[in-house]
């Protein structure tokens, strides 16, 4: 799981859409299927709003990056990306539209630059008292993609995957608690259209 | 900004029973961010223009007083101060950092170069294009269509992108080149259909020939 994990780091960090994009291709139906009842499992979206996100009729294109990254697209526009085998993640743009899709977590303000520089969020960042972490019951496993709030903002302002359980986190409160995937301003933010 | 209006507008047209409808993004069009993650860009005070005359609403919510005061939440002073400066000086090196972009721009070549291919024949290479950030793709497209012959985008032996054209058309290269940026560079009413040739000082392309290398000895 810890190699699954570390395999995200700065996915999108350094991307550039010119040389990093190896090659486009419409998805398979059978695919598509599969992808859809995968999210519909893993994000917490109804099938009306994924519906309305990616209508059943829409083909989705996969666009192959180099070193594993997958990102696809609904008529360019980037919904959703994958790495290797791993969870599927929203864009940022699309988390922002449809912000209940992915648990959240958040970040006290002290961490909010870090996190804009591509940095791991650690522990402290979220158990202080700007930061916020799902309560016991709520509580998430290690491996969850979580969208990153932070402190006295509206909008998400990145999405990670959780390395630890936020059990473990608010006991131990020490170290990496969730690798960041993506943020607000790397290139994956500035990719628009592909 | 504008892409997350038009696609919201056109997910919107046809409602579903129980989707949830997307939140209307209104992202700043100076750094891209959402406009409360702008103090944590490199262009702030940009940002802060723009917003206050895009939208004075979200401006005073962002940045009056109390909204400033509201902001330090569990930071304390010293260390918001200190986050002001290191944005300050961000900015800073952002401003010196386009400064330096345009001055290299400024003082970027484009070279038309003739080579002869056999006796009379010749392509034409155009080099430096991308540094006015043209399309070389399109260019070469255009360029192709426009004489009727081969364009297309090569790398050449130091790896850099460069666009060949069958036949010697160095003068017309030039000459669309002119055209295009007729009345200066941006804005100007350029000739139509050579948009994508735009933004290139024209002072700055210059013209050569090649002579064909000796010939190999048998």
């Amino acid at each position: 799981m810890m190699n699954e994990c570390s395999r995200h780091r700065g996915m999108f960090k350094k991307f550039q859409p010119s040389t990093d994009i190896a090659g486009q291709t419409p998805v398979k139906s059978s695919v598509q299927r599969g992808i859809r009842s995968a999210i519909l499992s893993s994000w917490k979206v109804d099938a009306e709003t994924l519906e309305e996100i990616w209508p059943k009729k829409e083909s989705i294109v996969h666009v192959k990056c180099r070193d594993h990254p997958s990102i696809y697209a609904l008529h360019g526009e980037p919904l959703f990306f994958q790495h290797s085998d791993g969870p599927y993640f929203p864009t940022l743009r699309l988390l922002h539209k449809y912000p209940f899709i992915l648990p959240h977590v958040r970040i006290d303000r002290g961490a909010i630059r870090f996190l804009l520089a591509g940095a791991h969020m650690m522990c402290p960042g979220l158990t202080s008292a700007g930061g916020w972490l799902p309560p016991a019951e709520a509580a998430l496993a290690a491996g969850t993609p979580v969208a990153f709030d932070a402190e006295g903002k509206e909008f998400a302002v990145g999405i990670g995957i959780t390395k630890v359980g936020t059990e473990e986190m608010k006991a131990v409160n020490k170290g990496i608690a969730v690798e960041s995937v993506t943020y607000v301003g790397d290139d994956l933010w500035a990719v628009q259209r592909v | 900004m504008a892409t997350a209006a038009t696609t919201a507008d056109a997910s919107s047209t046809q409602p579903e029973k129980r989707a949830t409808p997307p939140v209307q993004m209104f992202y700043c069009s100076v750094c891209t961010y959402p406009p409360e993650f702008c103090e944590f860009g490199n262009s702030l005070s940009k940002c802060k223009e723009w917003l206050q005359s895009e939208s004075p609403d979200l401006y005073d919510k962002y940045y009056s007083d109390e909204a400033l005061k509201a902001k330090l939440g569990t930071i304390s002073q010293e260390a918001q101060s200190k986050l002001e400066e290191e944005t300050a000086k961000k900015e800073a090196k952002a401003e010196a950092k386009a400064d330096a972009a345009l001055k290299k721009k400024l003082a970027s070549q484009v070279v038309i170069k003739r080579i002869e291919r056999n006796k009379r024949k010749f392509v034409t290479s155009v080099r430096g294009l991308e540094a006015f950030g043209v399309d070389l793709k399109k260019a070469a497209k255009l360029f192709a269509q426009k004489f009727a012959t081969g364009g297309s985008v090569t790398k050449n032996a130091a790896g850099i992108d460069e666009i060949v054209v069958q036949g010697d058309v160095s003068q017309e290269i030039y000459d669309m080149i002119a055209e295009a940026n007729e009345g200066g560079r941006d804005g100007g009413k350029g000739k139509k259909g050579l948009d994508v040739l735009k933004g290139v000082l024209v002072d700055n392309v210059e013209m050569v020939e090649e002579k064909r290398k000796k010939e190999p000895e048998q």
